[in-house]
């Protein structure tokens, strides 16, 4: 199967053809199987993947199984970055000076959770996007450490609970608001950065396929609901995945050649609230709380808006 | 003028493998991997191997060596880097020391465990806490269980040649295990010597590059998963096959030693012997203080003590057999090292493995450890002459010295140690 060469703009443009197989250890209403298909679907066979540890990682392939039908390689936790450039290294050398693969593109792909791009492979996803490796490093981004079992990372969000962050007196869930990844990867000004979103599949396959397109290190950072790290019903996902855009709390990005673009406008608003009240990890919240979660999604919709020039998140309409 | 001109001519006329040059042990590897052409170097500074960076960069920089270098952030991705290219089918090549070597410890067990034909260099350098930059052997100890097949180097000219065989040892189809060579930093990675580099056209006759696929690679013609979940029913015969796969490499590392010496005529096995005819007290030791104690057996040969040495090259695969063949014969037997073990029955972990291989072969004999010259303490000849003087009185008493006896510490009469 070819990596997908059109654009997606409907669900008929989405190729049939699997890379991702079933039969794999994920939960129920995971969102990072549904994004793990869909990205396997643009990259095609002609893809190499590098997978950090994880829930991915552990629940894909227990030996002698594998859901895989790419070429995949697993080194450890810290590393995907560092394995990928060494992937791609070694492409280029086999290619340059022993013609294999010849007139072939081989895209390396690199994948992780948070834990393995926000915190303990951070230094090396920076060293990979400083040295422009041709790498498609893609974050599927749940806000915890879900495979040791919802445990707080430099994703999780402001006031959720987890099990490193629990609501008891003197502590109420997370303290403090999300790590902001894009501005990292902007920091390093690697030519395609964009946030995705499995409520909207179509824009994510897009920016899947431009990401693939592009040659030079790029970063799609993708929004993974965990139906039993965020205490949400396991046909749930879609919609709180939804909800998140709706609400502002998740904006839909990208940013090529550092212009920065929203994908999803969202005219009317809807309150934070009704994304935090269908999730268990946000039930402690009080109402005092969640005015504070709402001003500061307030200020981060108008840094946004600012950034890219025009109102393409709108203002807070109660229905 | 003329003459110089003359000379160099002469010295161009004569076959590659003869040309003589002088260079330091850093430069040696560097050229090593130059000559068997690697695809991927990752490297990243440390002292006291820096140099080998430098040098391959440099090689990159003139187009003498056609090979990816990636400029990685730090020794764990330098190994992660590495390990990665392998699968992918590359030659690769990285080095490091000490803290390197210990910040990338996760990842050496990974590349033996995917069995990812690896070939690093280490120039052997003190631990921290203090921080020190001399040599001893604790960051070589410290990989020992690793899954990594471990050769040292006594001088800059098997610098060379062990760089060479690693990698015809590591990419045969019968062993894909990592391979390190060490080299005493400073010791050997800084001094000028004298070395016949066999030139890339004989290095590379003698340690091809096999055709891409011989071995399982991330191929998207041939999908394949890496580095899978190993789950209790099968992780435990993934590890066995790590073990056999160990155990059966000392054929083929005995036989590229062997054949090494039949075409260049510096044969290599698992140990070196020296003096150990008829020798009545023998040491064994590694590196380059092999040399050290090659002086200290001349001196004793001359005052008329049959000293003798068995130095250990391949140290992992452990070479049990050869070991207990040089030693059986000798009244008493001891180990000098510059690694230490702290809290283990004796603080000399070579000599554990010694002891072992005797013990476990029948043979008892009056025994002792010496530990000595950690960070970079200058080992004198006098010192080990004074060992080998211990090591007769152990002889002589049918005794073995229950605790390692630590020379060279300022202020600290050794004999205290068996008190303590």
């Amino acid at each position: 199967m070819e990596a997908l060469k059109k654009p997606v703009r409907t669900i008929w443009d989405i190729p049939r053809p699997e890379q991702f197989a079933p039969g794999h250890n994920m939960c129920q209403g995971c969102a990072a199987a549904l994004i793990m298909r869909m990205l396997m679907k643009v990259v095609g066979k002609d893809a190499i993947v590098v997978m950090g540890t994880g829930c991915v990682e552990v629940t894909t392939t227990p030996f002698p199984y594998t859901s895989w039908k790419n070429p995949w390689l697993h080194l450890a936790f810290e590393n995907t970055a560092a394995g990928a450039s060494g992937v791609e290294a070694a492409l280029k050398a086999l290619q340059r000076k022993y013609g294999v693969f010849k007139d072939r593109y081989i895209k390396v792909v690199a994948i992780a959770g948070d834990g393995g791009t926000f915190d303990i492979g951070l230094q090396s996803l920076s060293g990979m996007m400083e040295r422009g490796h041709d790498v498609m490093y893609v974050v599927y981004d749940n806000e915890a450490y879900m495979n040791t079992g919802i445990q707080r990372s430099g994703a999780t969000p402001l006031g959720a609970w987890t099990t490193t962050t629990p609501v008891g007196k003197r502590m109420r869930g997370e303290p403090r608001p999300k790590k902001d990844i894009i501005g990292i990867a902007l920091a390093h000004r690697i030519p395609y950065i964009a946030t995705a979103n499995p409520a909207y599949p179509t824009d994510m396959m897009e920016k899947f396929r431009k990401a693939y397109e592009t040659r030079g290190p790029s970063l799609v950072h993708v929004y993974s609901p965990c139906t039993p790290g965020w205490r949400i019903r396991n046909e749930h996902t879609i919609h709180v995945s939804r909800l998140a855009v709706q609400t502002g709390m998740w904006v839909q990005l990208e940013i090529e050649n550092g212009k920065p673009r929203v994908t999803v406008k969202v005219p009317k608003r809807k309150p934070v609230r009704e994304y935090l009240r269908i999730q268990g990890r946000f039930r402690h919240l009080t109402e005092e709380e969640i005015q504070k979660i709402q001003r500061m999604v307030d200020e981060y919709v108008e840094e946004i808006n600012r950034w890219v020039g025009e109102q393409a998140i709108g203002p807070v309409v109660e229905e | 003028m003329a003459v110089a001109v003359e000379q160099r001519r002469e010295q161009e006329a004569r076959p590659a493998a003869r040309r003589r040059v002088a260079a330091k042990g850093n430069f040696a590897v560097a050229m090593a991997v130059r000559d068997v052409d690697i695809d991927v170097a990752a490297i990243y500074p440390i002292t006291p191997q820096v140099q080998i960076a430098e040098k391959i960069t440099e090689y990159v920089a003139n187009e003498e060596l056609d090979a990816e270098v990636i400029h990685v952030e730090s020794e764990h991705s330098a190994m992660s880097a590495v390990v990665a290219a392998a699968a992918t089918g590359a030659r690769v090549f990285t080095a490091t020391a000490s803290q390197g070597l210990e910040f990338m410890h996760e990842m050496l067990y990974i590349a033996s465990g995917l069995r990812q034909p690896v070939v690093m260099a280490l120039t052997t350098r003190a631990l921290s806490a203090p921080i020190n930059i001399w040599n001893d052997y604790s960051d070589a100890f410290g990989m020992r269980d690793t899954g990594w097949i471990m050769i040292f180097s006594e001088n800059v000219q098997e610098a060379y040649d062990n760089v060479v065989q690693a990698y015809r040892i590591a990419e045969h189809p019968d062993v894909l295990l990592p391979v390190v060579v060490t080299l005493d930093g400073y010791i050997l990675s800084h001094t000028v010597e004298p070395l016949e580099p066999l030139g890339r056209e004989e290095a590379l006759r003698f340690a091809p590059k096999r055709r891409y696929g011989y071995r399982p690679t991330l191929n998207p013609d041939m999908p394949m998963s890496f580095g899978v979940v190993g789950v209790p029913a099968w992780y435990h015969e993934i590890k066995y096959q790590q073990v056999r796969a160990m155990r059966e490499s000392r054929r083929v590392i005995e036989e590229t030693g062997r054949e090494f010496g039949r075409r260049y005529g510096r044969s290599y096995g698992f140990i070196e012997e020296y003096m150990m005819d008829d020798a009545e007290v023998a040491l064994v030791s590694l590196g380059a203080t092999a040399s050290l104690v090659k002086a200290a057996v001349n001196r004793l040969r001359k005052e008329g003590v049959k000293a003798g040495m068995v130095k250990i090259r391949v140290y992992r695969p452990f070479p049990a057999e050869e070991l207990v063949k040089a030693l059986e014969n000798v009244e008493a037997v001891g180990t000098l090292n510059r690694a230490i073990s702290y809290g283990g029955v004796v603080e000399d972990p070579l000599f554990m493995e010694v002891a072992t291989a005797l013990a476990l072969r029948g043979i008892v004999k009056p025994m002792a450890s010496f530990i000595h010259g950690m960070g970079g303490r200058d080992i004198f000849v006098r010192d080990i002459v004074a060992m080998y003087k211990k090591l007769m009185e152990h002889a002589k008493a049918g005794t073995s010295a229950k605790r390692t006896y630590f020379y060279g510490v300022k202020g600290h009469n050794p004999d205290d140690d068996q008190k303590m």
